[in-house]
């Protein structure tokens, strides 16, 4: 933990800015994101469609572009050679850092392969790229790579439509991995899979990243791959980081309304007790409510919530989150304890 | 037209139906339901849920069961009448007011250049449901079982609705005709979680207040387990378990049921997946013919296994479709599935 964060995002704020017909439109997709990733740790990020998960990850990866706009904020990476900045690298720079320093494990892998290339091909068009490396190089260095994903020599042969949908996704799984890099980015990375094959390819990331000693930024919807796989989780809701905590905090014991409804709604396969939905919906971000976000959906919410944006504290452990209820509280803690003292 | 009171309200008996596919010379067969029975009872609404993998068989069984899709052997009756030798006038003048759809993707259900009420005048006038001004009251009936009112929905595009709200809407379209059973195809797997309990809870809230029983067709068996009373789950067109939902799923019999219970990722770290790994990942293979479709993968597979197929066998309180549970088995079965062991 006394090593500097790999990834850190500092007040980060991404906004959507579209210009038609002298109309101007603002989405504010992230607004004012903080957050600091360990090395070697597996760091969720949850939420609900809309909530900003995929924007946040363009630009943590640095990958935007128009109407994406870092409006505010930093994005910086430091790989143990000093801090540098992720949203303004040169051409030469993302060069070198993409797919072997940071790299990214895309939504659908169904869509991602090249349909009239051989896996053999896309995997050498990939390493050669990166590292110069003869035909026969990279085949010997692929098919062994892919033998720890379960995966015989064939494949190499193979088209993507040839393979299943899990075998796909191990695959695209292996070529954001085989250039060892340090910092990996999974979107969504089972979501279109049946459970046993799910189980497979999230068992198989989590042995990865081990192996590698690499950091894993994990972005998912899906409460039960987040439980099964991160070490800590941060919880979005209308662009906003809403709460931060280890993965066994976020579900035993939450503290912000929206995740406590989050966890609270999901079904177990250990009883039928009645669960009910939230109100209302995610606000457009067009137009997002003042003060809280969440305050139109709140069952707790206060006149404060309407008007005052609640800022994230800091509470015991390195536990964040983001509402006037806790605010106060952490308030209480910090002008009673030098008393306790 | 007359029913006998005793007839169940769908009886599905040894239903097969198979899908050829011709490449070149070669002709594959594929049996995308095979051999699949159940019942669900007149007078007794309740969900059924029908769970399973992609591609398990668990879509064309609703197809058939919807009238879409004609059965290749075995029965299929609806109040005892075989739904695939229904006329024409029969389906549109009773059996489509009886039995409803619910899609999966309400975005998709609706066009997004129609009014979404359209879609219920549509339905109404369709099937003569009523005339006149009686048309907008059974359409504001319907949708105040969802928890809406004509007032709030007259009017609206689609994007103008949450996820939540259009499928609330698609839902009352289906109730217009006053059905007895709703075919639901995944309804839930496009909405939020901060979305989907309000769905299921009204599934629920249907079956009970209004009587209508519900064919509830979900790869999710959290949600199955939170909403239906009885489960099928099927495993390339076979149904291998079925029985109440609290005994299927919490204690499977069935070692594909053991598997796929395993491999649901549980949303508490306290249950998180030991390190050991799921199954070795396995190329794609046909299944044997003339075996159980399981056996390929199953841990506890018999010689038998890959020449006969296993009847269905009663078992504590449920139907397994599995060697291991006909009546004078003596070896070993599967304790539970914490015991399974890992390959």
């Amino acid at each position: 933990m006394d090593q500097p964060p790999i990834l850190e995002a500092r007040d980060l704020k991404a906004h959507y800015i579209t210009e038609a017909f002298g109309v101007r439109r603002t989405v504010k997709a992230v607004d004012g994101v903080s957050l600091a990733i360990r090395p070697g740790e597996i760091y969720g990020i949850a939420g609900e469609s809309g909530c900003g998960k995929s924007t946040l990850l363009k630009m943590l990866l640095g990958e935007f572009e128009p109407p994406l706009t870092p409006v505010d904020g930093s994005v910086t990476y430091d790989f143990g050679e000093g801090p540098h900045d992720a949203l303004d690298m040169s051409e030469k720079e993302v060069a070198a850092t993409r797919w072997s320093r940071v790299s990214y494990v895309p939504q659908g892998s169904m869509h991602v392969l090249n349909p009239v290339r051989r896996i053999g091909d896309t995997f050498h068009d990939f390493i050669s790229t990166h590292q110069p490396m003869s035909r026969r190089e990279t085949n010997e260095r692929v098919a062994a790579y892919l033998a720890e994903f379960g995966l015989r020599e064939g494949v190499l042969r193979s088209f993507p439509h040839q393979l299943s949908g899990g075998m796909r996704q191990r695959v695209t799984i292996a070529l954001a991995t085989i250039l060892s890099p340090k910092l990996i980015f999974a979107d969504e990375p089972t979501t279109a899979l049946d459970v046993v094959v799910q189980r497979g390819v999230i068992q198989l990331l989590k042995r990865i990243q081990r192996d590698h000693g690499s950091t894993l930024v994990l972005i998912t919807h899906d409460m039960g791959v987040q439980a099964n796989l991160a070490d800590r989780i941060a919880v979005l809701y209308a662009g906003k980081l809403v709460e931060e905590a280890d993965t066994r905090t976020i579900f035993k014991a939450p503290r912000h309304p929206y995740t406590q409804h989050l966890i609270g709604s999901l079904p177990t396969l250990e009883d039928k007790v009645a669960r009910v939905s939230l109100p209302g919906r995610p606000p457009a971000l067009d137009d997002p409510p003042s003060g809280c976000r969440f305050h139109p959906r709140c069952p707790y919410a206060m006149e404060v919530c309407k008007t005052t944006v609640p800022p994230l504290v800091t509470l015991e452990g390195g536990h964040r989150a983001a509402c006037h209820l806790i605010t106060g509280e952490a308030e209480h803690a910090a002008a009673t304890s030098p008393a306790l003292a | 037209m007359q029913q006998q009171p005793a007839q169940p309200l769908l009886e599905i008996d040894h239903l097969t139906r198979v899908f050829l596919s011709r490449q070149g010379l070669s002709v594959t067969r594929l049996e995308a339901v095979d051999d699949a029975s159940l019942t669900l009872e007149a007078g007794k609404p309740e969900i059924y849920a029908l769970a399973g993998e992609s591609g398990s068989g668990k879509t064309t069984l609703a197809r058939m069961v919807l009238g879409l899709e004609r059965p290749t052997q075995g029965t299929l009756n609806y109040k005892g009448r075989p739904v695939g030798e229904l006329t024409p006038k029969d389906k549109r003048t009773w059996f489509y007011r009886e039995v409803q759809p619910v899609f999966q993707d309400p975005f998709a259900t609706f066009s997004p250049m129609k009014r979404v009420d359209s879609y219920l005048y549509e339905t109404a006038r369709n099937y003569r449901v009523a005339e006149g001004a009686a048309i907008e009251k059974r359409i504001d009936e319907a949708l105040g079982v969802v928890g809406l009112t004509l007032a709030e929905v007259r009017g609206r595009y689609p994007n103008e609705l949450s996820g939540g709200q259009a499928q609330r809407i698609s839902i009352a379209r289906a109730l217009i005709t006053k059905p007895s059973l709703l075919v639901a195809d995944e309804p839930v797997s496009m909405l939020d979680a901060s979305l989907r309990m309000s769905i299921l809870n009204l599934f629920k809230d249907l079956r009970d207040s209004q009587g209508v029983a519900v064919l509830y067709i979900t790869h999710d068996l959290a949600t199955a387990y939170y909403t239906a009373d009885r489960i099928g789950v099927m495993l390339r067109g076979w149904i291998v378990e079925t029985g109440p939902v609290e005994r299927v799923l919490g204690n499977p019999l069935h070692p594909y049921t053991q598997l796929l219970k395993s491999s649901v990722p549980q949303a508490d770290p306290d249950k998180a997946w030991s390190a050991a790994p799921a199954e070795p990942p396995r190329p794609v293979k046909f299944p044997v013919r003339g075996g159980c479709k399981f056996a390929a993968r199953c841990p506890y597979v018999m010689d038998r296994c890959r020449e006969e197929v296993p009847g269905s066998y009663e078992a504590e309180g449920r139907h397994v479709k599995c060697f291991l549970y006909e009546p004078g088995f003596t070896g070993i079965r599967p304790a539970s599935m914490e015991a399974t062991p890992v390959t």
